[in-house]
């Protein structure tokens, strides 16, 4: 255990990256991203979720008795949930009325109730906190990464309808990438998020081949000099 | 001596990729005629632009693979592929459409899948889909069935930049297919006689004027490719027989509100896809049984589509559908193997 921190983070962003290798909230991953702001939002929402939810899971994990933890893990996630739909409901309406029925189904997310498992049940506070945030980050990056290449592919835009998040003072921050762009209406519709992610996966998976030919290669070389 | 030593099996039918994928496409020879005697010089062009499209999809999908390039991309299989997509694209489109469909089919449906042999899904058909559900204004717009058409630059130049010659607008000389007319005028609540007369005689002799002639065409070919034996009787049979089969019962309940089963026959993909899509050795079903399920599956899947579903034709989604179940097919119709018990 010598740096716990860089751990939580390297897992939560990328060798243990919850939408790209643990595949987990495969639902609002694939229905929402179709445009970076919508992907922002969503990815935001689970962060703030999956932060106090394993910070709260963490704080009690020494009064709750295993046989009734996941109804309480349950209980924690769904209030919590609740108060974010409520709070976007608030501030950020339009944005909330297109995310719609995927901020209260963030509590069926997969990955907050598995975090709140394997690693807030087992952890003291700051680790909790710092998994949340890494795990959070590491979806939300994925998601935007994917919102961003459907958007450009769909709409052939950046920022697209940025005013729902920031306001319509921030409405200058769409940019539109090529003149007289049709539209590619495949990238919008599911079909495009099942081959952005695929292919997102398949990226991750030769990057990680790539690195680990060239730690291979070291030893091998060391074992014949050893032999000479 | 040395006799030599081989394997089973010794006898074979002097079949091989190459020579069936070259015999497919001359058997397409003939509904291709058709298809430009009525619809213009679209095809072809459409053509000019998948095949070579398809050779170097396929050519930059090998390199990357590490797969040997040129045996590959002689056995004609990826030169089949764009033909079928050109066939079904509308004869005036723009080029992107037959690249981005060409290039799809091959790098998406079958190279990433593993290559010829290991696609489960006909790459043609995927390519078509795509394109249908990404671009559903430019896959509708066809041209009606007439023997007098655009000059073949006039229509080259459409294609490259979307231009058409002065007083002509894409609205006055695109019409629907008689299938998509069929289908919104029957959501209108005509009749299937008003609808004839309305668009003059819209239904030929068999089912759709013009079309009619492109499908028999089909069918000829078809018809040859099973007397030389490069494909079974089965499929096609199942195709056509559960396809009309459908449509009389529905006929025969509303005469009025269904089109005829001949219409169904001779109207849209039916011929082209009966022989030439569903038959596809990679994706099709091989027990015998089993293709008799799968090509009524299509052929009922098709009519669904066609007459309750959101597009016009629906041989591509049909097709894709039973590829789909080709495994569980397989699976269930495996022949008992002779001196075993049947269980």
């Amino acid at each position: 255990m010598s740096h716990p921190y860089r751990d939580i983070a390297r897992n939560g962003l990328w060798s243990n990256n919850p939408a790209l290798v643990q595949i987990l909230g495969l639902c609002p991953l694939l229905a929402i991203t179709n445009t970076m702001v919508n992907s922002l939002g969503l990815g935001l929402a689970t962060t703030l979720t999956l932060i106090f939810s394993n910070v709260t899971v963490s704080a009690i994990r020494h009064w709750v008795r295993p046989e009734i933890r996941i109804p309480v893990f349950v209980l924690i996630i769904a209030s919590i949930v609740t108060v974010i739909e409520l709070s976007m409901n608030a501030w950020f309406h339009e944005l909330y009325m297109i995310l719609g029925i995927f901020i209260p189904l963030i509590v069926t997310n997969c990955t907050i109730i598995a975090r709140a498992e394997a690693f807030a049940s087992k952890n003291s506070i700051p680790h909790a906190f710092a998994d949340g945030l890494f795990m959070g980050l590491g979806f939300t990056l994925v998601l935007l990464l994917l919102g961003t290449l459907r958007e450009v592919i769909g709409f052939g835009t950046l920022f697209r309808q940025i005013e729902l998040m920031f306001g319509d003072h921030a409405k200058w921050l769409t940019v539109h990438l090529f003149g007289n762009y049709r539209g590619y209406l495949l990238a919008i519709l599911p079909p495009g998020a099942f081959l952005g992610l695929g292919f997102m996966i398949a990226f991750k998976n030769m990057i990680d081949k790539r690195i680990a030919r060239k730690h291979q290669a070291i030893p091998v070389k060391q074992l014949v000099q050893i032999v000479k | 001596m040395n006799p030599g030593i081989s394997s089973s099996p010794f006898l074979n039918s002097g079949n091989s990729v190459p020579r069936i994928m070259l015999w497919v496409l001359l058997a397409l020879i003939p509904g291709m005629l058709a298809h430009i005697y009525f619809f213009g010089w679209g095809l072809l062009i459409n053509l000019g632009i998948a095949i070579p499209t398809a050779l170097a999809s396929e050519a930059l999908m090998l390199r990357l693979r590490q797969r040997p390039i040129k045996p590959f991309l002689s056995d004609y299989s990826a030169i089949l592929t764009a033909t079928l997509l050109a066939i079904a694209l509308p004869p005036l489109a723009p080029w992107w459409l037959a690249f981005i469909g060409t290039a799809f089919a091959i790098i998406i449906a079958k190279q990433l899948y593993g290559g010829l042999g290991y696609n489960p899904f006909n790459p043609a058909m995927v390519g078509y889909a795509m394109l249908l559900i990404a671009f559903p204004r430019e896959m509708t717009t066809w041209l009606p069935a007439q023997s007098h058409h655009m000059a073949f630059m006039d229509s080259l130049r459409y294609s490259l930049f979307e231009v058409l010659p002065s007083g002509h607008n894409i609205d006055s000389i695109s019409m629907a297919t008689p299938m998509d007319i069929v289908k919104t005028r029957l959501g209108l609540n005509m009749t299937i006689d008003e609808i004839n007369a309305q668009f003059h005689n819209l239904f030929g002799m068999l089912g759709g004027r013009g079309w009619e002639w492109v499908n028999l065409m089909f069918l000829l070919g078809g018809m040859l490719l099973i007397f030389i034996r490069v494909i079974s009787w089965h499929i096609p049979v199942a195709v056509i027989g559960s396809l009309f089969s459908c449509a009389l019962v529905f006929q025969l309940a509303d005469i009025d509100a269904h089109a005829s089963p001949l219409f169904h026959l001779f109207s849209g993909a039916t011929m082209l896809g009966a022989f030439f899509i569903a038959t596809d050795p990679i994706s099709a079903a091989t027990t015998l049984r089993g293709r008799l399920y799968y090509g009524a599956g299509i052929g009922i899947f098709t009519y669904i589509i066609r007459t309750w579903g959101g597009y016009p034709d629906g041989f591509a989604f049909a097709v894709l559908l039973m590829n789909m179940a080709v495994p569980t097919i397989d699976y269930y119709t495996q022949p008992r193997v002779f001196g075993h018990q049947d269980d």
